[in-house]
Formats: structure tokens, C-alpha cells, sequence
């Protein structure tokens, strides 16, 4: 149809249209976010698309829609998987009739994730197949042809992009639009979709038997491929393959492994023809497990041997240098080249006029030896201002908060967790430390929208994912009918009361919540509220410092005065903590 | 010789990288020329520094290796300081003429380099730097400093300047348009016309 320049979210959303989608669910997580983005505000396709409240929740709303015939898509990221590996694991007994692709986003380097897991021991441990494109067009085209394979062997079909591939851009060759529709259709088959012990011990012999096929399968469809060129090979596998390409002598034998479960004996045939065997693969040795289980004389390199680094994204420099370890020469080194030392970082921050910043200020003003877990989203950057104390997954602010505070430690706890955090999976955990009696402070970051995957809607916004109304619901409801008899909301850019709540919940015992209320910054902008700018009257800053502990990017520092630069979103909460009163809305001098 | 040519855009989170390289990437569609590229998403977004990998006639990886860039393009200029090492000795920088204290810097009480010891610390590379704020408000918008800049740097890159235009054009939300292009014509001339 067209050659365009797109995304790899991009080419993989085109490619759900291509293909005839009926039915998508998901939770934001990057790098996985746009292929949904983009799938909820296409017009091209009319179909059912919703963001879910969070993995497991999308996960089997997308597998019933499978269960009722339809094409169904489910995307999250790799720890995102983590939450809905429950159905995961059974889906595969259960199978499914219509196409359904589970697509979990792995970030090598850990960009914006908190582990470098990798899914494919998740495919590998249900049994299922996996789709790993080395390319942006490689990624199109295999989702493209996902749900076909799906179908054809009646289980959930994983895709496994990583970040390079998601967060690629590139010439990407796409089809027409798909003008197929199904209509859903559940058909009552209880020996397949109820699993009770009878009925999945014979589930489970079906899923083994289909093993032998598939992998054959994936041979044929030119996802496994090879060349023989040399006594020497590389064998790659995902976005890898594409920099071991760039630097590949044209001696050198190239296999690359595009899909899992690989042929055994597909990949004994082409290790047994070269003396040595170089694999290479970002995240765990999955590829090289396999390598060295078939290979019977040839001698193996890998991550195993330490010839490959485990941890990390590679580069075209990385696979060079693994090469050369393994004596086969690169068709180009680079040069060892490293930063200037000492350039001050720049790391990522909250926003100028964030809520966040002065919820957090007020925290560590009145618990001054407070405990702080907290949780995943833009607020794990209140790091940087001494307010994050532990952040491990989702939903796990408030349950560490319990802990903590149920093993003895007699320090204040006070756990923060965003508003769609809270929904995804903070409410049992809530549930859980009232039910058991924790004394503790829960801050509900509440800014109407899950912010730091790039804003997409949430049940606490009021609209769905295709952007219709949706039913008003109530963080103040849903914590007081967990049980918790205190429940505040605050406007967080009143510094006043958010430090007098504050108080008044730190006089109280058991599990009290405050809910910071503010929209996030960046959506208040687009959608039209405009706050007059603060400015420094240089006569009255005395350079006290005050404001600089707050640690707004609009607050800059000219010699020894404050000034507020053009970022300023005129939130007004630094003229609050400015001991001189130097800080004044513009034009109000 | 090298297959792709190699550019680097660096900048702040929310200075407009992305766009820029939106445009280098469309330019290339419109000639015909594969292309690779790479962009920071999510966390490193909010005021972070950023890069865009471009690399024009690339078939195969979207990232650059260190040593290797062609050109690189400094939206800041503590961040061409940071990111200069991608180029070879000797290599091509097109910088904005812009300093951007980090916060961290008055957090954690970190010394910052001044404008002049950072173009002292650059001199060895082959540089032009551009007042791209005051080109952006000639050009009708302080919003378009990454146009100047991309327009500034355009006289270096293997595409053609109308084929280059007519990408802004693409890429650049449609009551823009005007003021983008003047800016790229700006930014272009400043770029050709100095040493």
C-alpha cells in the first residue's frame, strides 16, 4: 500500500489493522503504550478497544473475546506480564478459536522499567509461541501474521518486542487496512474451558502434542532461517540480529532465531556444520540454552562462557567486540570512546507545576523520620527529594507500608501510590493492611490520568480509552468501603491545608488516607487551564535557599538570588515556602 | 566507507528532538532512502536529556555507536558536552547557543561549566553554533528553535533542502506551517554562512 516512517508501536498497531483486529485490551507500560494509543484513536477501523485496569484484567477480557472467535490483541509490558501470568499459564490448556496475541514489551537496559526480566522464559514456561522481530518491518509483518498462527494452532501467540524495536522509527512497508469483521460467538464447551483437575489433565497432553508442529512450523514460515557461508556461525536472535549484521564478515554462517519454540533438530543441523558457534541474544541465554543441548562437537561462545554480556542492551560495538572474543574477525571495530567526565547529570524531573512536588514537600515536612514507600509512575521521581524510601512493582507502596508497619517498626509509614496504581492493584493491598490493623498513612497522588506512560485515560478520568464518558467513580468511596474511616482530599498547590491535613492525620492511629487532588500538569495545559507565571522580587530574596529545597525546574539560582525561569506553570506553591515573601504572581508587584 | 550517514540530536526533554527527527525521517521517505532511528520514550521524557539516533541509508540497527557520528546536532549546550564523544575527532557539531542549568545543579551543589569553557572544551570539534532563540523569534515563534537548528545543521546532511522543507511542512502541526519554514530558511542560512 504505502512506505511510511513509523514507529515500531506504529508499524505493530498497523499491522493489528491489517490483520482484521476485533478486540483490544491493555495496561500503559513502556515501551508497549502506543500500539494501543494508537488503536484507540484510529478511525480507520471501528472495533472494540479498551485500556483495562490493569495486566490480568486486560489479559482475560482480550482471551474471552478470543474464546467468543474474534481477533483479539493484548499489550503490556514485560513486568506487566508478571500480573496477568495467572491466565497466561492456563490459557495455553484452554487454547483459543479466534486469533489471540499477547504482546509483552521487554526493555533490555531497563529504560524505563524496574528489572531486565525476559519474556520468553514466560513462553517457554507455558508452552506457547513467541514472536521476536530483529526489525521495525520484521515486527509489522510478524504481527501481521500473528493471529493466523494463533488460529492455526489454537493458542495465544506471545510477541515479544524490546525497546529498540518499540521506540524505532524507520521506512516501514504496510498493507490495506483489514475490512473483515467477525461476529463474537461463545460456543459452550465446558471440557475446554472450565479446568477443573479432569479436564486439564487431557488439556495438558494436548498442549504438549502441539509442540513437535509448532516448532517445525516456525521453521517454515521463515522465522527460523539460516545461511551457511563458513566453518564459523553466529546465531542471533531479536533486534541483535540486526547489529550483528552490520558488523558480520561474509565468511561467517548466520542463523536467526525470529520465533520460539526453536526446531531442535533444524538447529543441530546447521550447529553440527561449523566448528564454533557465537550466540548471540539480549536478556537471558534462552537461545544458547538450546544451542549447547543439541550441539554435540562444536564448540560453543555465548553469555554462559562470558564471551556475550548478560546484562544491558547491545550495540553494533558490543556484538563487534563479542566477536572478536570469538576469533571471528568483525567487519568493523569502533573506537573506545567515553564521555567528558564530569558533565552534571540531567536527569529525568518532575514537572515545573507538578502536583506531586509539593504533596511530597508537605510529606517530608510534617514526617520528618517518616518511612516512604512508594510506587511506580512519575512520582517514583520524588527520589530525588528524599521521598521515595522503596518502589518494587505495582500496587506495592501500600502493601510494603503494611509490612513495615505490622513488623514493629515504630516510625511513621507513609506510603504514596497514583491514582491509576492505586486501581491497577493498590486496593487489596489497602483492603489487606486495614483488614489486619496497619498503622499508616496512605497519599493517593491523584492526577486524573496515568501520566508517565504518556497520559492515557483510566477509570479516576472519566473517559474510556475511545474517549466516550465514563461512569464517575470516588477514591473517597472506594477507601472509606475498604474500611478506612479517614479519608481527606486536598488541593495540593494550597500548601496550607495540605500541611494541616498532614498534621491532623499524623495525630491519628490506624490506616488514614489522604488523596492529593490535581490534575497532572501537562494535560491541565492542553486542555486550556493557564495559571498567571510567579516571579522573584530581587529586592525582597534574601538567597535563603528555601525555595531552592523544593526543587522546582522553574527555580534557578543568579548568583546568590532566586529568579523563576519561562518554565513556570504558576502553581504558587513556592511563594508559600518562601520565608521573605520575594515570591509574587506577575504583574501583582 | 560507512553505509548510513550518522546524525545525532541531542537536547532537554520537551525541546523538540523528536519532531526534528521526525522530519529527517520523513525527508528520507520522500527520497526514497531507507532510514533507522531511535528516540527516548517515557521516564527520561520529563526534563531529562534526550537523543535521537538518525541514521540516513541505515538497513539495519537504529543505534549509533560512540566515535561514530557523522554529525551531531546539541539542542544545549551541556548536552554537546555530554553526547560529544559520539563524534570522531575532529567531527561535525551544530549547537545552540543555549544553557540550561540542570536542577540537580542546585540540589546537590554541582559545579556547572560556563557557556565560553564549554565551546573551549568543544573547540577541537568542528563547530557552529547558532543563536537559535533569537532566529525562532524572527521566524514568528520560540517554539521553533529545533527548525532553526534542524535548518542550521541541513547544509551537512545528504538530503535535499527542498526535500527537507517540505518534510517540516509534513511534520509541523498545520497552523505552523508558515513559521517553521521560515525558521528552517533562517537556520539554514545561519548555518551555511558561518565558519
Amino acid at each position: 500500500m504505502a512506505i511510511r516512517y513509523l514507529l515500531g508501536n506504529e508499524g505493530i498497531a498497523h499491522a493489528c489493522l491489517e490483520a482484521n483486529i476485533d478486540f483490544a485490551s491493555g495496561y500503559p507500560g513502556t515501551p508497549s503504550s502506543e500500539v494501543i494509543d494508537v488503536l484507540r484513536v484510529q478511525k480507520e477501523r471501528p472495533f472494540t478497544v479498551e485500556w483495562s485496569t490493569n495486566e490480568k484484567v486486560a489479559f482475560e477480557n482480550a482471551l474471552a473475546a478470543a474464546w467468543c472467535g474474534l481477533r483479539a490483541l493484548c499489550t503490556m509490558k514485560h513486568v506487566g506480564l508478571n500480573v496477568a501470568a495467572d491466565p497466561l499459564m492456563t490459557s495455553a490448556y484452554t487454547g483459543v478459536t479466534g486469533g489471540f496475541v499477547v504482546l509483552s514489551a521487554d526493555d533490555p537496559f531497563a529504560h524505563s522499567s524496574q528489572n531486565e526480566q525476559d519474556t520468553r522464559r514466560y513462553a517457554h514456561f507455558a508452552r506457547l509461541p513467541c514472536l521476536d522481530p530483529a526489525s521495525v518491518q520484521e515486527a509489522h509483518d510478524m504481527m501481521r501474521d500473528a493471529f493466523a498462527l494463533s488460529e492455526e494452532f489454537g493458542l495465544p501467540v506471545i510477541f515479544r518486542p524490546t525497546t529498540r524495536i518499540c521506540h524505532s522509527k524507520g521506512d516501514v512497508d504496510l498493507g490495506e487496512i483489514g475490512t473483515e469483521h467477525r461476529t463474537a460467538a461463545f460456543s459452550r464447551d465446558p471440557k475446554q474451558y472450565v479446568v477443573i483437575p479432569a479436564h486439564t489433565r487431557v488439556l495438558h497432553k494436548v498442549l504438549n502434542q502441539k509442540q513437535p508442529a509448532l516448532k517445525r512450523r516456525l521453521v517454515e514460515l521463515g522465522y527460523n532461517r539460516h545461511t551457511v557461508r563458513g566453518k564459523t556461525a553466529v546465531v542471533a536472535s531479536g533486534v541483535a540480529a540486526a547489529y550483528v549484521q552490520e558488523v558480520l564478515g561474509d565468511d561467517v554462517s548466520l542463523a536467526i532465531i525470529g520465533a520460539y519454540p526453536i526446531d531442535e533438530e533444524w538447529l543441530a543441523d546447521f550447529v553440527d556444520r561449523h566448528e564454533k558457534v557465537l550466540v548471540v541474544e539480549e536478556l537471558d541465554p534462552v537461545v544458547e540454552e538450546v544451542v549447547r543441548q543439541v550441539a554435540t562437537k562444536t564448540e560453543v561462545f555465548g553469555k554462559i562462557d562470558g564471551t556475550v554480556q548478560y546484562e544491558g542492551e547491545f550495540t553494533p560495538a558490543t556484538v563487534a567486540a563479542a566477536l572478536g572474543r570469538a576469533d571471528m574477525a568483525p567487519t568493523a571495530t569502533f573506537p573506545a570512546a567515553a564521555p567528558v567526565p564530569g558533565v552534571p547529570p540531567r536527569p529525568p524531573i518532575l514537572c515545573a507545576g507538578c502536583m506531586h512536588r509539593p504533596t511530597f514537600y508537605a510529606m517530608r515536612k510534617v514526617f520528618r523520620d517518616g518511612i516512604f514507600p512508594s510506587d511506580i509512575g512519575c512520582y517514583t521521581l520524588g527520589l530525588q527529594l528524599g521521598a521515595v524510601d522503596t518502589t518494587i512493582c505495582m500496587g506495592a507502596s501500600i502493601t510494603v507500608g503494611s509490612g513495615i508497619s505490622r513488623s514493629g517498626e515504630e516510625r511513621p509509614v507513609i506510603s504514596t501510590i497514583g491514582d491509576s496504581t492505586f486501581l491497577h492493584t493498590g486496593i487489596p493491598g489497602l483492603l489487606n493492611a486495614v483488614y489486619n490493623g496497619a498503622d499508616m498513612v496512605v497519599v493517593i497522588l491523584d492526577n486524573r490520568i496515568t501520566a508517565m506512560t504518556g497520559h492515557q485515560p483510566n477509570p479516576n478520568t472519566g473517559l474510556t480509552a475511545t474517549g466516550e464518558e465514563s461512569t464517575p467513580i470516588s477514591l473517597d468511596a472506594i477507601c472509606r468501603s475498604c474500611g478506612v474511616s479517614w479519608v481527606e482530599t486536598v488541593d495540593p498547590y494550597d500548601l496550607p491545608v495540605l500541611l494541616d491535613t498532614f498534621r491532623k492525620a499524623k495525630e491519628r492511629r490506624g490506616v488514614r488516607v489522604v488523596i492529593a487532588k490535581q490534575p497532572c500538569v501537562i494535560t491541565a495545559r492542553k486542555s486550556g487551564i493557564k495559571r498567571k507565571p510567579y516571579t522573584v522580587d530581587p529586592e525582597r530574596c534574601t538567597g535563603c535557599g528555601a525555595c531552592r529545597s523544593f526543587g522546582c525546574p522553574a527555580i534557578a539560582f543568579d548568583d546568590k538570588n532566586a529568579t523563576i525561569t519561562e518554565l513556570c506553570a504558576g502553581c504558587g506553591v513556592c511563594a508559600d515556602i518562601c520565608p521573605s515573601g520575594a515570591i509574587v504572581m506577575e504583574g501583582r508587584r | 566507507m560507512k553505509p548510513s550517514f550518522d546524525i545525532l540530536i541531542v537536547g532537554i526533554g520537551g525541546q523538540g528532538t523528536v519532531l526534528a527527527s521526525n522530519v529527517l525521517g520523513e525527508a528520507c521517505i520522500l527520497e526514497n532512502c531507507t532510514v533507522r532511528s531511535a528516540e527516548t520514550h517515557g521516564m527520561a521524557q520529563r526534563g531529562g536529556s534526550v537523543e535521537s539516533h538518525i541514521r540516513i541509508g541505515g538497513k539495519h540497527g537504529s543505534l549509533i555507536v560512540p566515535g561514530t557520528a557523522d554529525l551531531l546536532v546539541a539542542f544545549d549546550l551541556l548536552e554537546a558536552l555530554r553526547y560529544r564523544h559520539y563524534l570522531p575527532a575532529g567531527g561535525r557539531l551544530v549547537v545552540n547557543r543555549s544553557l540550561v542549568v540542570p536542577t540537580s545543579v542546585y540540589q546537590q551543589d554541582l559545579d556547572v561549566p560556563d557557556e565560553e569553557s564549554i565551546l573551549t572544551a568543544l573547540a577541537d570539534l568542528d563547530v557552529t553554533c547558532i543563536d537559535a532563540a533569537s532566529l525562532a523569534e524572527e521566524a514568528g515563534s520560540i517554539l521553533s528553535q529545533n527548525i532553526v537548528m534542524l535548518g542550521a545543521a541541513s547544509g551537512e546532511i545528504p538530503l535535499r533542502p527542498g526535500t527537507l522543507e517540505e518534510a517540516v511542512r509534513r511534520c509541523v502541526p498545520q497552523k505552523t506551517v508558515e513559521v517553521n519554514t521560515a525558521a528552517f530558511r533562517l537556520g539554514r542560512e545561519k548555518g551555511a554562512g558561518t565558519p
